[in-house]
């Protein structure tokens, strides 16, 4: 019992675990790749004169 | 006032008794909405069978929004919500956090989705679920989606505030059950697509008021999907939770691998919702950098997610049937499982029609090349329809069968109508869809009032399969809203006139789950002993050579669009 409470829980665990940090990675990573890199490529477009 | 829960005496199952009133209420509004968006789907369909044609064209796109968006947003969320707050109150054995502020998302959603009908209903606003800029609604269409979604926030808000709860009082150990860890998914989703919606229908309410001059439309789709298809995504997260669930409560089953399935959910947070792309693929203003990387090489991180999910349910089920001593041949196990049940006979339906049908359709749809086949064509809401329909709403359902008995504590009426059920409306659900996906692929327009373009100067000659194909989709869709109608009369029926169930007592302690329950086993963590799963290996095979051989179909097909010589 005493060993398992010593043993290192897995990083992935951990990262499995932190739900806050999911929620950041689940809004951060659509929110650069899809939204602002849409949006950005939006604003690149030249105006018609 | 002290928090009390009720001991469920024929699952185990505690509930704290606040977030069990909301569970039910969240559950019955959806079921009401369902019924409101079925009967706009018989509208529907009644006019796009070319041969019935039963509305005008003003009343056909009346009746479309109505029917998307009570369907697409307001049923599901609604069963949403209560599948959030059972994942989290229930499954951990903890009181719901906030209470109150969970009863403001309940008022909030209704308020907004009335609203939100009103508008529609009213003949305002029939600017269709995807109400793209420049159709302009009513004020009150905007106002009403925004009310709805900022309450859908504020019960994400109330079940991560119940995991906090649930941590710091110590309820579970170690890491939270895998059916919660599902709908965290989906609520981290929901957030995202909350956040989208906001970001473009808060500007696009001032437009309609006259405050803002314009929308541009290509910035409003891009920012649109990001909420029009992410909230398609919660569905996803959702329902694989469900099957988990309904996997665990049928048959005490383990995920073959628990790190394997939380890692394809931690894909489902990182990449799921970039799918959104595939709406844009044919916009010339976004570049083919952001549209391949988006739609093919990370949307495949969330493909492989759901092949893995769609590989460990079944295989789950194997496991434990095995474990019971079914092991003969490849598909004893399958034989032998409870078909007459409505909650197993759905949820495996679901399954398999999300990844034959939506599943691979979807990958189709999300290459840039090959959507240029079918982009806009009734192959989307083919698609859809199978991913939505038969997937999340189907797997709605079948929980709802469980549900009846435990939350609402009535006995089902009408047991071999209830058996039925599920395979009325997965069976032609599914056909419906095949054949919006056939008459897409033919070139059939996705929302057009009239394919015969009548009274048009210049007559485009559908193939007679076209035409067929529609009238298919008319069969199959009357169906269907048999299938639905059948399913919200035996949900009404019986908590109306179902028989009374004990309810089991009420108390201010919080027990640990009874083992060898139906609470142990969906609240359980762990993996199944290693078992071979021969059978699910076969359908797994099964599922990639029917996604590869239609995948290089459509290449040939692609092929023959443009003559190169």
């Amino acid at each position: 019992m005493a060993d398992m409470q010593n043993e290192e829980i897995p990083f992935m665990q951990r990262v499995l675990d932190n739900h806050f940090l999911l929620l950041f990675l689940g809004i951060a990573v659509p929110t650069v790749l899809y939204i602002v890199w849409g949006i950005m490529e939006i604003i690149a477009i030249p105006i018609a004169k | 006032m002290a928090t009390t829960y009720r001991n469920c005496p024929r699952t185990g199952l505690q509930f704290d008794t606040e977030a069990e009133k909301l569970m039910r209420w969240n559950a019955v509004v959806g079921v009401v909405f369902l019924l409101i968006g079925g009967i706009m789907a018989l509208f529907v369909i009644l006019t796009r069978w070319p041969s019935v044609k039963l509305l005008p064209a003003d009343q056909f796109y009346l009746v479309l929004t109505a029917h998307g968006v009570d369907m697409l947003l307001v049923w599901i969320i609604f069963f949403e919500m209560a599948v959030l707050y059972f994942a989290s109150s229930t499954l951990l054995r903890c009181r719901l956090a906030t209470p109150k502020w969970a009863w403001v998302q309940f008022w909030l959603m209704i308020v907004g989705a009335v609203m939100g009908n009103y508008a529609v209903l009213s003949g305002e606003s029939s600017v269709m679920f995807t109400s793209y800029a420049p159709m302009q609604a009513s004020p009150f269409f905007y106002l009403g989606l925004i009310l709805f979604a900022v309450g859908a926030l504020i019960g994400c808000f109330v079940f991560l505030g119940t995991l906090v709860v649930a941590k710091a009082e110590k309820t579970y150990e170690g890491s939270i059950p895998l059916v919660t860890f599902g709908a965290l998914t989906a609520c981290i989703i929901a957030i995202f697509t909350i956040a989208s919606g906001a970001v473009i229908l808060i500007p696009t309410l001032l437009w309609s008021v006259g405050i803002i001059k314009e929308i541009d439309p290509l910035m409003y789709r891009v920012v649109w999907w990001g909420m029009g298809h992410s909230s398609q995504q919660i569905n996803v997260s959702a329902h694989v939770a469900i099957w988990y669930a309904i996997a665990a409560i049928a048959f005490g089953a383990k995920p073959l691998s628990e790190k394997v399935s939380r890692f394809a959910y931690f894909l489902y947070i990182l990449f799921l919702q970039l799918a959104c792309a595939h709406h844009l693929l044919s916009d010339p203003g976004l570049g083919s950098e952001w549209k391949v990387l988006n739609t093919s090489y990370f949307m495949y991180f969330a493909v492989m997610a759901s092949m893995i999910h769609g590989f460990t349910v079944p295989g789950a089920i194997e496991a434990a049937q095995r474990k019971r001593g079914y092991n003969n041949g490849l598909f004893e196990w399958l034989r032998k499982a409870p078909w007459g049940n409505p909650a197993f006979s759905g949820m495996f339906i679901s399954l398999v029609s999300f990844g034959f049908l939506g599943g691979i359709s979807g990958v189709v749809l999300g290459t840039e090349q090959l959507n240029m086949l079918m982009h806009n064509t009734f192959y989307v809401p083919g698609h859809f329809h199978a991913t939505v329909v038969s997937g999340t709403t189907l797997a709605f359902m079948a929980l709802t069968y469980f549900l009846v008995p435990v939350l609402f504590k009535r006995e089902l009426i009408l047991p071999k109508m209830c058996a039925l059920q599920p395979y009325v409306f997965g069976i032609s659900m599914g056909v419906l869809s095949l054949v919006m996906m056939g008459a897409g692929t033919l070139g059939v327009s996705r929302r057009h009032w009239d394919m015969a373009f009548s009274g048009a100067p210049f007559q485009y000659e559908w193939p007679g399969a076209a035409y067929l194909m529609m009238g298919l989709t008319g069969i199959f869709g009357v169906i269907a809203v048999v299938g639905g109608a059948m399913f919200c009369l035996l949900i009404v029926g019986s908590l109306l006139f179902g028989k009374k169930l004990d309810e089991g007592k009420v108390t201010t302690e919080r027990t640990p789950f009874p083992p060898n329950t139906v609470a142990a086993n969906v609240s359980s963590t762990g993996s199944a002993e290693h078992v071979a799963v021969p059978g699910t290996m076969v359908l797994a095979m099964l599922l990639l050579v029917s996604f590869v051989l239609y995948y290089f179909v459509n290449w040939k097909y692609l092929s023959e669009v443009w003559g190169l010589s």
